[in-house]
């Protein structure tokens, strides 16, 4: 019969077996590729926001230069969180604040 | 990818390899602009037809986005729009681009943030200035407040992260080609001309209209 906190005590014990340095290692690799789902939601709105250009450009082609320029600018903005969860996934790889 | 190199100390201040690359960036825009401007006639020979293109590019496009009353800042955007997209594409010739450090992202993010706020206390007033933040409720000034610090933060962490995640796989995408006689010389060229060339380039217009965008928005 094993319950919730016996899972965690075999987890536990689990990774006591382990050296720390290693386990930090591992569960920051983990993080890294886990922060990088940010990535998710730049692709969904930059798609949106040239998906609307374009049709403002089917539209209008003799203010194509003018679109061009708002979208560009519009889908640097929605970059930004996923840039955020980029520069996390870095600094768990590279730059680790846990490993002291 | 690794950090910047540090090559030595002088009085304590370390001379890193962002510096050192920068340095060359700027002799690099120094040298163009000396040859675009040099022997400058009533009739402009081909040199200056270029140099002269770019300011009247930048000129209207200072002019379209931050209206025409604000045309003093066209210098400061076109200067700071060659010194990004020189830095950004000097990866192609091997250089460590010194926009991919956040110490100079930073630095850049910074002066845009102090310009936004120094015009607009100057064309606002104290008392317009500080009814901004209360804007367009009394209790989201906590809400403003936050938003204005973030303005840099994610003007330089985008640049930053750009560059630095291009360069990074830059290098994975070498290191993968290692091992193959023929291959290096070929398919890093399209890879190339996307992390270097054109993000680059987009990225350094992007801050650019971007700090524009932020200094008239906060004036009018």
């Amino acid at each position: 019969m094993i319950g919730d906190a016996n899972i965690v005590d075999f987890l536990l014990q689990f990774l006591g077996q382990f050296d720390g340095i290693d386990v930090i290692k591992a569960f920051s690799a983990i993080g890294a590729g886990t922060a990088m789902i940010a990535g998710v939601g730049p692709g969904i709105g930059q798609g949106f926001a040239a998906g609307k250009g374009a049709e403002a450009v089917g539209i209008r082609p003799d203010s194509q230069s003018d679109i061009i320029r708002t979208m560009l600018l519009g889908a640097a903005v929605a970059e930004t969180t996923g840039i955020y969860g980029l520069i996390v996934a870095l600094i768990l790889l590279f730059a680790n604040p846990f490993m002291g | 990818m690794e950090g910047p190199k540090i090559y030595g100390y002088i009085y304590g201040f370390p001379i890193t390899q962002t510096l050192v690359n920068t340095w060359i960036v700027m002799v690099m825009i120094l040298v163009v602009c000396a040859i675009l401007t040099k022997n400058m006639q009533k009739r402009p020979g081909k040199a200056q037809v270029i140099a002269e293109t770019i300011v009247t590019v930048m000129d209207g496009l200072v002019g379209q986005t931050m209206g025409k009353d604000k045309m003093r800042f066209a210098p400061w955007m076109l200067a700071l729009i060659m010194f990004l997209a020189f830095s950004n594409t000097s990866g192609i010739y091997g250089l460590r681009s010194p926009t991919a450090d956040l110490n100079c992202t930073v630095g850049l993010a910074l002066m845009t943030f102090f310009m936004t706020q120094y015009n607009g206390l100057k064309s606002k007033g104290l008392g317009g200035y500080l009814k901004g933040f209360l804007e367009p409720m009394p209790f989201l000034l906590p809400i403003n407040i936050i938003g204005e610090f973030a303005n840099p933060v994610s003007l330089s962490f985008r640049l930053f992260g750009n560059l630095l995640g291009g360069g990074i796989i830059m290098a994975l995408l070498y290191s993968a080609l290692a091992g193959l006689m023929f291959f290096p010389i070929v398919i890093p060229v399209p890879f190339h001309f996307y992390f270097d060339i054109f993000s680059g380039l987009l990225q350094s217009f992007i801050f650019t209209m971007l700090s524009m965008v932020f200094i008239s928005g906060a004036m009018d």
